[in-house]
């Protein structure tokens, strides 16, 4: 439904994604990840239109998005980043208005108001001024005019972004109940969030893709430890099996003479204990460093817990 | 409704919610209202005088007294007043980041541009008919020809069209309202100037490209009841030549 191919933009000097290549079938809903400024709305604007790609095509259902732009647009919901609302407006006014633009019919639109307003339980709002709605509804809005004609393709950048926990699980019930109709891309900073919604991950991270699976294998591949390289002048037959016994070490690998690579347990730092041990042993310590591998490195900034959520979730499963 | 009837009905709901088009649109008639007043005092006065002199009532031409100067006059006042109409268009939408939905959106580009102009022009309409008081109550206490009155909201209906090109063209270019408010003021007195100095240069090929350019020569003659083809043909081009550039500045943009 979705390809995209070796698809660059660059803003002047700076490259913005570079060579981003993707697929996404019909019915999926793929999670987009990565840190802020990784090129998750850039490529999302270039799905949708809004701007063309400098290199590379983007394809949506069948339909080259720099050739036939009107045909994407009129099958692609979009929730961009801020939701774009006209303060001034009720929300009647404003969907029957974005309806409008996307061509609907009176009657589509008249259906389409019913649905989306129950859907995402905005009814209580239906004629109040945009202007002052609270984040949450805002959002909700927002989420309302990109579902409203009922696309096939639903791109949406960062949907739960300011909504509390409650609404959070909402939405993501919302998205999970699109997946088999709908196509979907969502784009999140959180780990927890795209393996909750999400059959498909792909990681971004500076412009390019550094891994792409579902969101139980990216579990498995990321290794629960931290590495620590260490470089000894004189090292002894026993050396390995010392640096074994000392607590927090889960593996000692021996990669070089004299070169050991050290496993630990995630979040805590043992590297004075080791320096203390090999220069107690006189074994001479010449080099000790931690290593960063970029995917886990990308995956450590992601994987935030969201406490507040897990109360919500908590507390939902002791009253249901 | 098609798209562009939507965005027309849109904006014409955004400008009747703010209070832009009320402050905006009491001060143009205000205006119109006062500066038509003196014009009237002044005929009066002349008549009196006339009457002194000849002995008898003269018959005085109000088309020469009263309505062609006051449209003169607000050839300058639609150049101060309309940009603070056409200042939010395109800016506001690129701010507020609501640009990106009209974007999205299967309505082509040059479409929101047409949208756009029309709504304002369509309150400009507005503004200009309520003005139209004016003559109708002077109709009830003295005669004067109606043409040149027609041609004079002909001339004012073709000025104004061009101006708020002008400044859509300039809201495009920002996202900041008052930029893109003194843009046009400041491309629209240019445009003005070059007038003036095509006449202190005189009948010279510059001289005359800069008379040609400027707005004073064509809206002169629609206000003096000559309607020529060559004056039409000058509104009707600098109208679509502002909104194609507004279409240009916008298309570029995408492209950074």
């Amino acid at each position: 439904m979705i390809e995209v191919l070796n698809v660059t933009k660059r803003y002047g000097e700076l490259t913005a994604i570079d060579r981003v290549s993707f697929r996404v079938e019909k019915g999926e809903v793929l999670a987009f990840l990565g840190p802020n400024g990784a090129g998750k709305t850039t490529t999302m604007r270039i799905l949708t239109c809004f701007m063309p790609a400098t290199e590379g095509t983007a394809r949506v259902a069948g339909f080259d998005c720099f050739d036939q732009p009107q045909e994407v647009k009129r099958r692609v919901g979009y929730l961009p980043e801020t939701p774009p609302l006209y303060q001034e407006l009720t929300v009647t006014e404003y969907l029957t208005f974005t309806g409008r633009l996307k061509g609907m019919s009176a009657k589509d639109l008249r259906n389409g108001l019913d649905r989306v307003v129950e859907r995402l339980s905005i009814g209580d709002v239906r004629h109040r001024l945009i202007a002052n709605l609270s984040r949450g509804y805002k959002q909700r809005v927002g989420l309302a005019q990109a579902l409203l004609h009922d696309p096939p393709v639903l791109i949406l950048d960062e949907p739960t972004v300011g909504l509390d926990p409650k609404q959070i699980i909402e939405i993501r019930d919302l998205i999970k109940s699109l997946a088999g109709s709908h196509t979907v891309i969502l784009s999140t900073h959180i780990l927890p969030e795209a393996t909750a919604v999400c059959q498909r991950v792909v990681i971004i991270s500076g412009g390019r893709i550094v891994a792409e699976d579902t969101p139980d294998r990216l579990s498995a591949r990321l290794r629960r430890s931290e590495k620590i390289s260490v470089t000894v002048k004189h090292p002894t037959a026993d050396m390995a099996a010392q640096l074994r016994a000392l607590t927090g070490i889960v593996g000692v690998f021996e990669q070089d003479h004299g070169t050991f690579l050290l496993e630990s347990e995630l979040g805590r730092d043992i590297r004075d204990d080791i320096a203390r041990l090999i220069v107690g042993q006189g074994w001479g310590l010449l080099e000790l460093r931690t290593i960063a591998m970029t995917l886990e490195d990308v995956f450590l900034r992601l994987t935030q817990h969201e406490e507040g959520l897990e109360a919500a979730l908590a507390s939902e499963g002791a009253t249901t | 409704m098609t798209p562009v009837h939507a965005l027309v009905a849109k904006e014409l709901r955004s400008y009747f919610v703010s209070p832009v088009v009320y402050v905006v649109g009491a001060v143009f008639l205000m205006i119109f209202g006062v500066l038509s007043y003196l014009a009237v005092v002044n005929a009066g006065a002349q008549a009196i005088r006339l009457m002194q002199m000849q002995g008898a009532a003269a018959q005085l031409n109000l088309n020469d007294l009263v309505f062609r100067p006051t449209f003169y006059s607000m050839a300058l006042i639609v150049l101060l007043i309309l940009p603070l109409l056409t200042m939010r268009l395109v800016a506001e939408e690129r701010k507020l980041r609501t640009f990106e939905l009209l974007m999205t959106s299967p309505i082509k580009l040059h479409e929101i541009i047409i949208a756009k102009f029309l709504s304002v022009y369509l309150v400009y309409l507005g503004l200009l008919a309520l003005t139209g008081l004016v003559p109708l109550i002077l109709s009830i206490f003295s005669s004067f020809d109606w043409n040149s009155v027609f041609t004079g909201y002909l001339a004012m209906a073709l000025l104004g069209a061009l101006f708020l090109a002008t400044g859509v063209l300039a809201s495009s270019m920002t996202e900041n309202q008052i930029v893109a408010a003194f843009l046009s003021f400041g491309l629209l007195i240019l445009v003005w100037l070059l007038g003036a100095f095509g006449g202190i240069i005189g009948d010279t090929p510059l001289g005359n490209t800069f008379s040609y350019v400027s707005f004073i020569e064509h809206y002169d003659r629609l206000v003096r009841g000559l309607v020529e083809a060559k004056d039409l043909m000058y509104y009707a081009s600098g109208i679509v030549l502002m909104l194609f550039l507004a279409h240009r500045v916008v298309e570029s943009q995408r492209w950074k």
